[in-house]
This record gives C-alpha cells, structure tokens and sequence, in this order.
C-alpha cells in the first residue's frame, strides 16, 4: 500500500497537469473561434470564385485545347500528396487520421503500381510519415499559420504545385485534409486540385445564363484556374486551423474530466489510508496502556 | 431597389465590402468598364487599378486593386481582388521608395538567372517574376495617385 506521503504527491502531481489541460483547453477554445470566424471570413471568396469557374469550366472542358488545369495531362501515372497537418501535438486524433488517410492512399496507389510523390505541411505529418514514406516526400512546410493562415503562405504553395506540375512533375495533385465540422467532428477530406474537377453542385442559377467575356474565356481561365488552386489550398488550410483547435479543445477537456476523476479517486485513497494510520496508532497506544 | 447595383469586393481573407451603389468603374484588363443596374451578363479580369464607387453623380469611394476577377450580372457586381486598400491610405513617397528596391532586386535577379544554371536558376526566375509583378502593382498604385492629384 502506497503511504500518505506518496499519495500526496500523487494529488498534486494530478492537480498541476489539470490545471495545464485546463488552461490548453481554454487556449484552444479561443482559437478555435478565431479559426472559426477567419474559415466563415474567407468562404465569400472561394464561393465565388467556384461558381465563376463552374460556368467556365463547364463550357471548355470537353473542348480540345482546354487548360491543361483543366483537361490534366492524360494520364494518371504520377500522384502528387499535399498532407495538411498541425505543427503540434496534443490534439486528439487529429494527425493521426489524417495520416492513417494518407497512408491507406499511398498504399493502394503504391499497389497499383504509381509513383507517390508528398509534400508534407505542419511538423507532425513530416516527423511520422518520414518513418516509413521518406522516400516519396519531396517536400515539408513547417510554421504554416502560425499566427493565422494568411492568403500569401497558400499562394506560395501554390505556386509551387503549379512550379511542378508545369515541369511535368505529376499528373494528378490531391490534398488531404480535416474538414471542421463540430469541435467534436472532422472529417478527412481528400480534395482533388489537379485536374480541376468542378462541383456537381455547383451553380445552377447561372448554368444556362450566357455570359461575355474579356477577354475571351481562354484568357480568363488562364488566370482563374492558378488563381483556384490557391483558393481551396487557403481553405484547406483555414478549415485544417480549425480542425486542430476543435480537437485539441475536446481532447483536453477529457484530460481535464480524466484528471478530476482520478484526484477524486486518489483522495477517497488518501482519506481512507488516514483512518487506517489513525486507528491503527490509536490500538497501539490502547493495547500499550492495557498492558501496564 | 431596382435603381441600385450590388457592389460586393471581397479579398481572399474577407468580404470587405457590400453595400447597393449607384454606379461602380472597373479598371478592366481591356479597359475600365462602368456597371449600372441591368448591365448584361459579364466576367472580366482587372488589372491594378482603381475602383470607383459612385453616390449620384459624385465619386464616393476610390479603392486600389492589385488585379483580381470581376463578376458583373443585372442585380449585382463582385469583384475578386487580390488585395485592395482604399486610395486615400496611399502612400506616394514609401511606394517610391519601394519601388526604388524592387527595381534593385530585379537588376540583382537579372544578373542572377543570367549566371546560374538548374534548380537555381529556375528559383531566381521564379523570383524574378515575382518582384515584376510586385513592380506592376506598385506603379499602378503610383499612377494611381498622381491621377487623383492632378485633378
């Protein structure tokens, strides 16, 4: 049996560490409105830009000659990975789902005989996928969104993909990331940039209108299409901020229930080992008297 | 109000304005183009220019974009800018003298993509693309301003 010493030890040890998970959890919760409200900032933005490009995209894909954006490159052998992670742990299952995604993905696309290349974003995709997948990433980011995901970091990256794709890099680009749902949901997301693949969805008011263009559609596109990718690389990202908030902020709650429940445990141990030294002492002295 | 139109400017980071306006200019690729209520079905790119915001007959509002897409139909105009900031926080004296270092760092990356060769190279050209086009948006801003001062 543990003495009283130790079990007091033990208490406070569990005190302090709730009281940092409560703190984290507090820290969270704060940034995960801030995410929040810059994800809800942004959307305006790529909504339009969608509909934009939908009533374009949908007039020149089957046309020869389309962007190569658009069209792609014919072919299907190379896949390009952006894995969006946090640059932090401590956040639930956050990493970890997305890179289970990420992993089931480069093995099938492994098995079926294509070449991976990735381009990691945050610390934590980079520290675990370099375990097992070094030889396919040909790229980290690290510190992205540090104080905020800004426009700039998503069009660098961009400008990258487009860098490679225009070299002949790789034919098909896709980005894995958590989509916020709830602070207590993400969901994996993996969204195809490369070639661009309209929303089904998308835009249904303006499917028949006819719109002038200028310059002409071809110009527009040229700009529109580069212009895209950065867009839903900026929301990926904004939502992914979030996403790492919102499950930091639950895990951390946890921890801090977790925490309370075990210092409520260790004390019911700590009062009832008391008693016991008490009565114990307390025969002693009984049984010594007795024995005069 | 069938005698307004929607004007909408929205950056990537936010929605920076929406209010019903009387008439917008856009400083399109192929020209400045006006938008009044009922204007037909229209998608155009901007280059770096200036925007005006009608009230009436009166100029209400002038706001600098550094290009970006314009969505124009009967009810509504949305531009999509890259970055925008209204004419009067401009600065005519810190942009010449940023424009003075870009110009520096061009000649300094010409020489540079002149020298080197592979994956350098590319980096330096990239570069370089990067601060012309830093160059375009500065200018524009600069012409910007003296049209507003010579009036």
């Amino acid at each position: 049996m543990p003495s009283l010493k130790d079990l007091r030890t033990r208490i406070r040890s569990v005190k302090s560490t709730q009281k940092i998970t409560s703190a984290m959890k507090m820290v969270a919760a704060s940034r995960l409105r801030r995410a929040q409200e810059a994800a809800e900032a942004a959307r305006p933005y790529a909504e339009r830009m969608n509909r934009m490009l939908s009533s374009l995209a949908g007039r020149m894909a089957g046309q020869p000659g389309a962007h190569p954006l658009l069209a792609g490159t014919g072919k299907d052998d190379v896949h390009f990975l952006l894995v969006l992670t946090s640059d932090r742990g401590l956040a639930g299952g956050f990493n970890a789902s997305i890179l289970r995604d990420a992993r089931r993905r480069i093995r099938e696309l492994l098995r079926q005989g294509k070449t991976v290349k990735i381009l990691t974003v945050g610390r934590k995709g980079r520290d675990i996928l370099r375990r097992d997948n070094a030889r396919h990433i040909i790229e980290s980011r690290t510190d992205v969104g540090r104080r905020g995901v800004r426009f700039a970091e998503a069009r660098e990256i961009a400008e990258r993909v487009l860098a490679l794709y225009e070299a002949g890099e790789f034919d098909v680009c896709t980005v894995i990331y958590n989509r916020f749902k709830s602070a207590m949901t993400q969901v994996v997301t993996a969204l195809q940039l490369v070639p661009f693949a309209p929303e089904a969805a998308a835009a249904p008011d303006v499917a028949g209108a006819v719109y002038e263009f200028e310059p002409d559609e071809e110009e527009i596109l040229k700009k529109l299409l580069p212009n895209n990718i950065a867009v839903q690389l900026f929301t990926a990202l904004l939502e992914n901020g979030a996403s790492e908030q919102g499950a930091r902020m639950t895990a951390m709650d946890n921890a801090t229930r977790n925490a309370g429940e075990m210092i409520d445990r260790l004390t019911v141990n700590y009062n009832r080992t008391r008693q016991a030294v008490i009565t114990k002492e307390l025969i002693e002295i009984i049984s010594g008297a007795e024995a005069l | 109000m069938a005698d307004k139109v929607q004007f909408e400017l929205v950056s990537p980071e936010k929605l920076l304005l929406s209010e019903a306006v009387d008439m917008v200019v856009v400083p399109g690729s192929e020209g400045n183009f006006g938008v009044l209520p009922g204007h037909a079905l229209f998608i155009s790119t901007v280059r770096p220019g200036v925007i005006d915001v009608y009230d009436g007959n009166e100029i209400g509002e002038r706001i600098f974009v550094a290009g970006g897409f314009a969505e124009v139909t009967p009810e509504r105009c949305t531009v999509l800018a890259d970055e925008a900031m209204p004419l009067s926080s401009l600065d005519g004296a810190a942009i010449e003298a940023d424009l003075r270092a870009l110009e520096g760092a061009v000649a300094n990356l010409r020489d540079r993509v002149a020298r080197l060769a592979g994956a350098e190279r590319d980096e330096a050209a990239h570069e370089l693309r990067a601060t012309e086009a830093r160059i375009e948006v500065e200018t524009a801003k600069l012409s910007a301003l003296r049209q507003v001062t010579a009036h």
